[in-house]
C-alpha cells in the first residue's frame, strides 16, 4: 500500500510538472507582453511606461530564463502580483477561502446527502412509475442551464417570494446562513439531475447482480439488501466522482460566487477573467490542477479502503 | 415418504418490447423427501426460470402468471413477504450457477454465511462463526478457519462454489435448489463438487430439485428425471425408465446424440432443427416441428400425459397411440 | 472568399456528407435496426431535433441583395440568409416592447412594426424571435463543429495508444492525464484567453478540453479490440496495421462515436453559455442573449420574454438531444459507457 501511494504521489508531480509547462504555453507564448502591459496600465500610455512596467514584471528576459522562473516560483507558490491591481496574489488567495468554503462545504456535503438518499430511494423502488418520474425529471434537469437555475431562483425565491436574500455575504456567524441558503439551494438543484442520475443508474446495475440474487435466496428483504450489498458496492463508483470534487471545495463555484456576490476564490478569479489578468488566472489554474491531482490521489486511496479485491490484489 | 415440493400447472411468462410471452407453461413437479430430481432440458427450455419461480425470485419484467406451488406444505404463492424471506434460506433454498458472480466482492465469504444463518436463528455472532467453519469443514474447504476471512475474489470457482453449498445447508433446509451448480467449473472440479452434493444429500436427507443440461450429472446423482422442452415437461420418470427407456421423440433423441465408444467412426446423431423461441412455439405439441415421426394429430392437439408405468409418464400422441394399441 | 459564401459550402459539403454516410449506414443491420428503435422510441424527440437542424441549415445559406424595403442600403450590402428573409430588413424598434405589442415597453411610443414582433424586442430593439431562429446556427455550429474536432483528435490518439501501446501509450496516457488535470473550466477559459475571442477559437478551446474523457474510452476499447482473434488472425497474415486499424478496429467503435457525440453536444452547448455569460461566448448565442437578458427580471416591470426564448430554446434543443442521446446510447451499447459518462 505504501509503495503504492508513493508511486501515485510520483506520477502526480510529474503530472504537475507537465500542467506547469502547458501553463507556461499558454500564457506566455500566445499573450505577447506588450498587451499585458497595456492592459495593466492603459491603452493610451506612452511607450516607455509601458517598457517599464514589462521589465518590473520580468516579461522582457528570454524564453528559457522566463520558464525556469516560472517552474521556479509555481512550486514554491510565489505567485507574485496581480496583474490588474499590483496586490499580492498569494493575500488575495489567502482571503478568499474562507467565503468559498462557506458555500462549497455546505454545497458539497448536503448535496450528497440529497442525491444519494433521493437516488437510493427512486432505485428501491426501480421500474415504477416513481423510478419513471423520477428520472424523466432528472434528465429535465440535467437540460436547463445552471445559468437559468441561478437566474430563475434569484427571481423566484428572492424577489417574488422573498425568502432570502437575492445575494451578498455577511460573515457574521448570525446572518451568513441566510445568505448562504439561496446560492446552496440553487447549486444543489442544479446538479441534481445529472448527480441523482449518475447515483441511480450506480444502485440500479449493482442490484441487478447475482449476488443480490444469492442474498435474496438466502432470505434477506430487500432493505437490507439495499443498505448491506448494493450500497458498499456501489460505494466504488460513487467515490470516484465524489472524491474528485473535493478539491473544488476551495477553489468555490465561479458563477454561484459571482452571481450571489461572494467574496470567494471563484470571484476573484472572474474578475481575473474579465480583467485579462492573467497573473491571478495562471495561479488559480494552477492551484486548482494541483488540487484536482490530490483528489485523484485521494480517489485512489479512497478505493483500497473501499474495495478488497484493490486492497489485496 | 412426506413431499417435500408439490408443483402444479406452474405458468410464469416475461413482458417484453413484443408483448407477454409464456415462458414456463404448465409445468408440474413433485419431489418427495430425501429424493433428488434432475430437470433436464437444453438451453432456453425454461428450466431456470421454473426453477426461480419456486421461490418466487423471477425478477421483473417476469410474473408467475398460475399454478401452485408448495413446499413442505406451505402454500409458496400465498405467503407474505416475511413469511417468503422465512422460508428462504431456511426451509428451502438454492444455489446458482455462476459461482464467481454470485458472491459479495466487498464482504468475506464468512461473513455471508453468518448472515445466512443469523437471517433465520437468533444466535451471537461467535456462534455463527464457529457454525460457518464446522460448515466449511463440511463442504471440504480446506483451511477452513482461515478460509472465514477470505474475500471471493481470493477463492477460485470450486471453493467459492462450496462456499454457496455451505450457505444454502446452513440451516437444513427440506428442500435445496440447484441450478446448474457444476456447469461453469472444470471438469474436474465438477466431479469433485456433485461427489460432495451427494455425501451431503445422503447425510442431511435435503430434497434436491436439480436443474442441468449435463446428462452425465444426471446419471451420477438423479433418482428421478423430468424432461423439459420448450416451457414443458415431455417425459419424466425413475432414472434408468429415462435414461435407458425414453418413450419420448425429443428424450430419445437426446439420449441417441450422446457420443458413445461403441459406436466410434459412425457420424453424430442430431435432432433436426433448432428449438424455438418462446414467441414462436407452434400450436399442439411443440416439438412437432423437430419430430421425426410427427403426424396431424401432433400439430393441432397438445398432448396430454400418458401413463407408462407408476412412475414414468410421457406427452406425446404417438406413445400414446402406441399404448392404447 | 466572403464569409457567407464559405458558410454556404460549407452547408452543402455537410449536406453531402450526411446523405453519403446516411446510404452507407444503411446497408447495415445494425444501424438499419437502431434506426427504426430510435425512430419508434423517440419520435418526438427527433422530430424536434430535425426542426432546428432545419432552422440552422437555413440560416447558414445566405447571400446578398434582394428583399423588400429598399430604403435601408446598408442592411442590403450585408449577406441575408433565409431566416433573415423571414422578415423584413430593419426590422428593428428603439428598444424593449413586449410580445405582440402596439407600442415601446418604456414610454409607450408606437412602434415602427406594431403587433409583428411575436416575441418582442430586446434592449437594441432586435426582434426576439429573429435573435433566438439565428442562435439556432450557433448552437449547431458549438456542438457540430466541436465535436468534428473531438472526435476524430480522441479516435487517433485514442487507437495509437491503444493499439500499439508501449512508448506510444505512455506519451498519450501522460497528455490526456496532464490535460485531464486543470479543471476544464479553468483550462477553457485560459485557452480563450491565449487563442482569442472569435467562434473557431472557442470551438476550438472546447475541443481541447473535451476531448480526454472520449479518448480514455476509445484507447480502452482499442485495447481490447486488439486481442480478438480475427485481429490477430490478420495480424498473423501480414495485413499492415493501417488497414486492420480501418476494417477491424475502427467499425467496432462507430457505435461509440454515435453515442459520444450526441451526449457530447449538449454538454457543449451548455458549457457555451458559461462561457457566454463570463463574455468569452460565440455572438448570436443563446448563452449570450441569457446573459444580456440577466438583469431584466429585476427592472420593474418585469421584462421576461428575451430571456424566456432564450432559456426555452435552448431547453428545448438540449433536452431533445438528451432524450435522445439517451435513447441512442441504450439501443447501441449495454455497458461500456454506463460507468464513464
Amino acid at each position: 500500500m505504501f509503495a503504492f501511494l508513493i508511486r501515485r504521489t510520483a506520477y502526480g508531480l510529474i503530472t504537475v510538472l507537465g500542467v506547469l509547462a502547458l501553463l507556461f504555453v499558454l500564457f506566455f507564448l500566445y499573450a505577447k507582453p506588450i498587451d499585458i502591459a497595456r492592459r495593466a496600465v492603459g491603452e493610451k500610455a506612452p511607450p516607455e511606461v509601458l517598457e517599464k512596467w514589462i521589465e518590473n514584471h520580468g516579461y522582457d528576459r528570454p524564453v528559457l530564463e522566463q520558464l525556469k522562473d516560472h517552474y521556479r516560483r509555481m512550486l514554491t507558490f510565489d505567485f507574485g502580483r496581480s496583474d490588474l491591481d499590483d496586490s499580492s496574489i498569494k493575500e488575495r488567495i489567502r482571503r478568499g477561502v474562507v467565503p468559498s468554503l462557506t458555500l462549497t462545504l455546505p454545497l458539497f456535503f448536503m448535496g450528497l446527502f440529497v442525491s444519494i438518499g433521493l437516488s437510493l430511494f427512486v432505485a428501491y423502488f426501480r421500474e415504477t412509475y416513481i423510478d419513471r418520474a423520477g428520472v424523466a425529471l432528472c434528465v429535465f434537469g440535467m437540460s436547463v442551464s445552471i445559468l437559468i437555475y441561478i437566474i430563475g431562483g434569484q427571481f423566484v425565491i428572492g424577489k417574488m417570494l422573498r425568502w432570502f436574500p437575492i445575494s451578498g455575504f455577511d460573515p457574521t456567524p448570525a446572518l451568513i446562513a441566510r445568505f448562504m441558503a439561496l446560492p446552496v439551494i440553487i447549486g444543489i438543484l442544479s446538479t441534481f439531475g445529472s448527480d441523482v442520475r449518475f447515483y441511480r443508474t450506480v444502485f440500479v446495475e449493482e442490484s441487478n447482480r447475482d449476488y443480490v440474487r444469492t442474498a435474496r435466496a438466502k432470505g434477506c428483504g430487500d432493505g437490507r439488501i439495499m443498505a448491506r450489498h448494493v450500497l458498499p458496492n456501489a460505494m466504488i463508483p460513487i467515490l470516484t466522482r465524489v472524491v474528485v470534487a473535493i478539491p473544488f471545495l476551495f477553489t468555490g463555484s465561479l458563477l454561484l460566487e459571482a452571481f450571489f456576490g461572494i467574496p470567494g476564490l471563484g470571484s476573484m478569479t472572474v474578475d481575473a477573467i474579465n480583467g485579462n489578468d492573467f497573473s491571478t488566472l495562471r495561479a488559480m489554474v494552477f492551484i486548482g490542477s494541483l488540487l484536482f491531482i490530490g483528489g485523484q490521489i485521494l480517489t485512489d486511496v479512497s478505493y483500497t479502503l473501499v474495495d478488497p479485491r484493490v486492497r489485496l490484489g | 415418504m412426506s413431499v417435500v415440493l408439490r408443483v402444479r400447472e406452474l405458468s410464469t411468462s416475461f413482458s417484453g418490447p413484443g408483448g407477454r410471452v409464456c415462458v414456463v407453461d404448465g409445468v408440474s413437479l413433485e419431489l418427495a423427501e430425501g429424493e433428488i430430481l434432475a430437470l433436464v432440458g437444453e438451453s432456453g427450455c425454461g428450466k431456470s426460470v421454473t426453477a426461480l419461480s419456486i421461490l418466487r425470485l423471477v425478477p421483473k419484467p417476469g410474473r408467475i402468471d398460475a399454478g401452485e406451488i408448495e413446499i413442505d406444505g406451505q402454500d409458496v404463492l400465498a405467503l407474505s413477504v416475511s413469511a417468503m424471506r422465512r422460508l428462504r434460506g431456511g426451509d428451502a433454498a438454492m444455489i446458482f450457477q455462476e459461482p464467481m458472480t454470485s458472491l459479495n466482492p466487498v464482504q468475506t465469504v464468512g461473513s455471508q454465511v453468518v448472515e445466512a444463518i443469523r437471517l433465520h436463528d437468533s444466535v451471537s455472532q461467535s456462534l455463527a462463526r464457529r457454525r460457518t467453519v464446522e460448515l466449511f469443514e463440511q463442504v471440504r474447504i480446506p483451511d477452513a478457519t482461515d478460509r472465514f476471512e477470505a474475500y471471493p475474489h481470493q477463492l477460485s470457482g470450486g471453493l467459492k462454489q462450496r462456499v454457496m453449498i455451505a450457505m444454502a445447508l446452513a440451516l437444513r433446509p427440506k428442500l435445496l435448489i440447484a441450478d446448474e451448480p457444476s456447469t461453469a467449473l472444470d471438469v474436474t472440479i465438477q466431479a469433485q463438487i456433485l461427489e460432495l452434493m451427494r455425501d451431503l444429500q445422503r447425510d442431511l436427507g435435503t430434497a434436491i430439485l436439480l436443474i442441468t443440461h449435463d446428462l452425465g450429472v444426471v446419471n451420477e446423482l438423479a433418482d428421478r428425471i423430468a424432461v423439459m422442452y420448450a416451457g414443458r415437461i415431455v417425459e419424466e420418470g425413475a432414472r434408468k425408465e429415462v435414461l435407458s427407456g425414453a418413450r419420448h421423440p425429443y428424450t430419445r433423441g437426446l439420449m441417441r446424440s450422446i457420443p458413445s465408444l461403441a459406436r466410434r467412426g459412425e457420424p453424430l446423431a442430431e435432432i433436426s432443427g433448432v428449438v424455438p423461441s418462446p414467441s414462436e412455439w407452434p400450436a399442439g405439441c411443440r416439438f412437432s416441428t423437430r419430430c421425426d415421426v410427427v403426424f396431424e394429430r401432433c400439430r393441432a392437439e397438445v398432448p396430454g400425459p400418458t401413463r407408462l408405468s407408476n412412475t414414468h409418464s410421457t406427452r406425446c400422441h404417438v406413445v400414446e397411440r402406441e399404448e392404447s394399441a | 472568399m466572403e464569409p457567407h459564401t464559405i458558410s454556404n459550402i460549407v452547408v452543402a459539403s455537410l449536406i453531402a456528407a450526411g446523405g453519403w454516410a446516411w446510404t452507407r449506414a444503411a446497408r447495415s443491420d445494425l444501424w438499419r435496426n437502431a434506426a427504426r428503435e430510435l425512430r419508434q422510441r423517440r419520435p418526438v424527440a427527433l422530430a424536434v431535433i430535425a426542426i432546428f437542424v432545419a432552422v440552422g441549415l437555413l440560416d447558414a445559406v445566405a447571400w446578398i441583395g434582394g428583399g423588400e424595403g429598399a430604403e435601408n442600403t446598408l442592411a442590403q450590402s450585408k449577406p441575408r440568409s433565409l431566416v433573415d428573409r423571414l422578415f423584413p430588413i430593419g426590422f428593428k424598434e428603439a428598444s424593449y416592447s413586449a410580445p405582440l405589442a402596439q407600442a415601446e415597453f418604456y414610454g409607450g411610443k408606437p412602434l415602427k412594426f406594431p403587433a409583428r414582433h411575436l416575441l418582442g424586442t430586446d434592449i437594441l430593439g432586435r426582434d426576439v424571435l429573429h435573435l433566438s431562429l439565428k442562435g439556432v446556427r450557433i448552437a449547431l455550429l458549438i456542438g457540430g463543429l466541436t465535436s468534428l474536432i473531438v472526435i476524430p483528435l480522441a479516435l487517433f490518439l485514442g487507437i495509437s495508444a491503444g493499439y500499439f501501446g508501449g512508448r506510444t501509450d505512455d506519451v498519450v496516457f501522460f497528455v490526456m492525464s496532464t490535460l485531464a488535470s486543470i479543471p476544464s473550466l479553468l483550462l477553457l477559459i485560459a485557452l480563450i484567453m491565449a487563442l482569442g475571442r472569435g467562434p473557431v477559437q472557442v470551438c476550438v478551446a472546447m475541443g481541447v478540453t473535451s476531448w480526454v474523457g472520449f479518448c480514455r474510452i476509445v484507447r480502452g476499447e482499442a485495447f481490447k479490440l486488439r486481442e480478438l482473434d480475427y485481429v490477430q488472425a490478420a495480424r498473423a497474415l501480414g495485413v499492415p496495421e493501417f488497414r486492420i486499424i480501418l476494417s477491424h478496429i475502427l467499425p467496432n467503435l462507430m457505435h461509440l462515436v454515435v453515442i459520444t457525440f450526441v451526449l457530447l453536444f449538449s454538454g457543449l452547448v451548455l458549457s457555451e453559455a458559461i462561457l457566454a455569460w463570463l463574455g468569452i461566448g460565440i455572438d448570436g448565442s443563446w448563452g449570450q442573449m441569457v446573459d444580456q437578458a440577466r438583469d431584466e427580471l429585476a427592472r420593474d416591470p418585469v421584462v421576461w420574454w428575451n430571456l424566456m426564448a432564450a432559456s426555452s430554446a435552448l431547453f428545448g434543443l438540449i433536452l431533445a438531444v438528451n432524450l435522445v442521446g439517451d435513447a441512442i446510447r441504450d439501443i447501441l451499447d449495454p455497458r461500456t459507457l454506463r460507468e464513464n459518462l
